[in-house]
């Protein structure tokens, strides 16, 4: 009978049979030759990269082109339209930088939390037993997921904000919010001495939410009867905020924005170019975003609705406690990848001239420097850097809300 | 696999050996036989686009000389429409051969881009423009107004030093393109446009209600216009300087599209030299001895140019002011032609 070679003899084999012409050399040790290979790749790469690099600052210093990062300290000279810190026209590039990297997340920010909301909303409608709910879920689906995001943008900015009146024709909400042309204003809460007290009570009701919430689950588990937390929730944040600032005597006071001259000053103010933006991009995503929550939901075998039904479970309860717990580890991934690209969507600023990164960065800046390499090279630097963070805490709640496998 | 290894070797090779190359651009131009032209993306008087496709304008014209004295034919142009923001990447990068884009040379932009300023074509100021009903004749009244601006532009700069000399706040809101900052000022998005006074004029024209708007008289900065080249190629930069100086000198010694041949055969010696009856100065370029008389009889000479695009023969009713020759009174001065 024919025996089977085992592995140790074929290896033993082949060893006493090459052992004749070549030696234990140390080139022929996989190891050294293995960390051989990688050196020289390395070197090849750094070499490469070196070569590129040094090709173009040779380049550029031929054809007169100024490099380095001086300019960021160098005074900018123009003014920015929005800046979440102060800034002046006398400031640097560098602060520039800064002012369009938190417009950037600023946008972003609002852009994520609309685009989820918006998707949550709709991709559950899908399933409703409403019909014109459902047909509405879908025929918002199909439009904004079909429509591209660019011409979105121009429309909320020039169909729909453009033609709002203009400054002394405002749209007005009982002389306290005001809409125009130039953007929504709305009154500002200014606080006084004792206004960090009723914002030290907001956050002990924002606590106080979590302790609670552990409570309740654990006397469920134990007793098995339920507390209603949203409820008690809601009425602490509001409450407890409101009886501190009774008992300080109201230490706040309201800024109106009022018609000086050619504007509206005062209380904060929306520009139309964030609004058209953020609105275009949360609707764009929010439609990308339902289809993940409809994939997710539908990817639920039909037999967890039946056996929830079987002992009892409201239909609303079936749908918070048994479907969407499963469907989340098939929609985080999604939800990380669109959370992403609404990121880089937002460079899209440019279109409508809301001051972004992008916009304020790569293009001002780029112009009036000329510094193409260095301004473009920290943009995509930035821009990488907010998308992996992005990546790393969608990937801590997927782990969180994945099924754990023993 | 060889093979594969060898052409991999080669493309490192080049691109390690790819060095500082400096492209003669005559060459290019030459045997490509059109001129790459950078222009705006549609400014009435200066480059803008009719209904069949046809560029015109004074910038326009910049190209279609060059192409004349390097071509012999001046409709040999393929213009290249460029945003503010993009046009000094697109020379730099050689997407475009010169770039004619009613451009402001600047100390900055002259010597940390990479660029040369072949001359000036139009010596404008940035000043601004509000709607009458506004009820502002002067720009010091503008204390907290918004401002709608084309991004990347030095009016951008310009304005931000005029409002903090005056003390005064505004906002600026920027937009890509003239177009869309003469739209954002319709619409009502900022109380006034600011931007060169050639293109104030030209956007004005632009307005659904012309009359609606009016320009104050105040000009806060200097806004010389010209052509601009890559920076490097020394020939290509004088062939460019000397197309516009032929057309300004063409004025001063009063030849024409219409005279020029007539000129070319009797004319006085430096008519002669001019247009290439007498004299090396084609050669000199590296062109054809009839490079000016080519721009001549095909563009005309920078009055000519001049009176039909922004001029009186046109819809923007620009006055010469200190565009005009020397000769007049204005600042425009061609170096000696011999």
């Amino acid at each position: 009978m024919f025996k089977q070679k085992t592995i140790e003899e074929v290896k033993s084999a082949s060893r006493k049979s090459s052992s004749g012409t070549t030696s234990n050399a140390f080139y022929n040790n996989p190891r050294i030759r293995g960390f051989f290979y990688q050196i020289a790749l390395i070197a090849g790469l750094l070499y490469f990269f070196g070569t590129i690099i040094g090709n173009t600052l040779a380049n550029m210093e031929a054809t007169g082109i100024k490099t380095g990062f001086d300019f960021l300290g160098a005074a900018a000279g123009y003014d920015v339209l929005m800046s979440l810190i102060s800034f002046e026209s006398t400031d640097t590039y560098g602060r520039i930088f800064v002012v369009g990297f938190l417009n950037t997340l600023l946008v972003s920010a609002i852009g994520i939390f609309f685009a989820t909301l918006l998707g949550f909303v709709f991709g559950v409608a899908h399933f409703s037993h409403n019909w014109l709910i459902r047909k509405v879920a879908l025929v918002y689906v199909e439009i904004f997921r079909n429509v591209p995001l660019l011409l979105q943008v121009f429309f909320w900015y020039f169909a729909v904000l453009s033609s709002l009146p203009g400054a002394r024709q405002s749209l007005s909400l009982g002389e306290a919010v005001f809409l125009n042309v130039r953007g929504l204003y709305m009154p500002k809460l200014i606080g006084g001495d004792l206004s960090s007290l009723v914002w030290i009570a907001l956050g002990a009701a924002v606590a106080g939410i979590f302790v609670l919430r552990r409570w309740a689950k654990k006397r469920q588990e134990l007793t098995g009867q339920q507390f209603p937390v949203l409820k008690t929730s809601i009425a602490m944040v509001i409450l407890f905020p409101l009886i501190v600032a009774a008992l300080t005597g109201f230490p706040f006071t309201v800024e109106y924005p009022a018609l000086k001259g050619f504007n509206y000053f005062g209380g904060i103010t929306v520009i139309p170019e964030l609004m058209s933006l953020a609105i275009a991009l949360s609707v764009y995503t929010g439609a990308f975003i339902a289809e993940a929550v409809r994939a997710g939901v539908q990817s639920i075998p039909h037999g967890q609705t039946e056996a929830a039904r079987s002992i009892g479970l409201r239909e609303n309860k079936i749908m918070s406690l048994i479907i969407v717990p499963q469907a989340m580890r098939v929609i985080v991934p999604l939800l990380n990848s669109e959370y992403q690209s609404l990121v880089k969507n937002s460079t899209l600023a440019a279109a409508v001239g809301y001051p972004d990164l992008f916009n304020v960065f790569v293009g001002t800046a780029l112009n009036q420097t000329g510094q193409a390499i260095e301004t473009i090279f920290m943009t995509i630097i930035v821009y990488f850097v907010v998308n992996m963070v992005i990546s790393f805490l969608m990937n801590r709640f997927n782990n969180a809300v994945a099924l754990v496998s023993r | 696999m060889a093979k594969k290894a060898l052409l991999t070797a080669s493309i490192l090779a080049a691109t390690m050996t790819a060095g500082a190359v400096q492209a003669a651009t005559l060459d290019d131009v030459k045997s490509r036989g059109t001129l790459t032209c950078g222009v705006s993306t549609g400014l009435a008087g200066f480059s803008q686009k009719d209904e069949n496709g046809k560029w015109s304008g004074l910038d326009v014209d910049m190209c279609r000389a060059v192409a004349a004295a390097v071509l012999g034919d001046s409709e040999a142009v393929q213009y290249k429409p460029l945003t503010a923001k993009e046009r000094f990447t697109a020379l730099a990068s050689g997407e475009i051969d010169m770039l004619s884009r009613n451009t402001t040379w600047t100390h900055t932009r002259d010597t940390s881009l990479g660029i040369n300023f072949a001359g000036t074509n139009y010596y404008d100021g940035a000043s601004f423009m509000v709607m009458k009903d506004l009820g502002v004749s002067s720009a010091t009244q503008l204390d907290g107004a918004n401002a709608c601006i084309q991004a990347g532009t030095s009016t951008e700069l310009a304005i931000a030093d005029y409002f903090r000399e005056n003390g005064m706040s505004y906002k600026a809101v920027t937009f890509d393109t003239s177009d869309q900052t003469r739209q954002g000022f319709e619409s009502g998005r900022c109380d006034f446009l600011t931007s060169d006074g050639s293109q104030l004029a030209a956007l004005r024209i632009g307005l659904a209600n012309p009359g609606n708007a009016v320009i104050l008289p105040e000009v806060i900065s200097k806004e010389p216009l010209g052509p601009v080249v890559r920076q490097g190629d020394d020939q290509w930069f004088n062939i460019v300087k000397w197309s516009l100086n032929a057309m300004i000198e063409a004025e001063e010694q009063k030849v024409t599209s219409a005279n020029a041949s007539d000129m070319k055969a009797n004319g006085n010696p430096a008519n002669k030299r001019l247009l290439g009856s007498e004299g090396e100065l084609g050669g000199n370029l590296g062109l054809s001895a009839d490079w000016a008389y080519n721009i001549i009889t095909q563009v005309g000479n920078y009055s000519e140019s001049f009176e039909r695009n922004v001029g009186m023969d046109s819809p923007l009713k620009l006055a010469r002011g200190i565009n005009a020759s020397w000769r007049d009174g204005g600042i425009l001065y061609a170096p000696a032609m011999r």
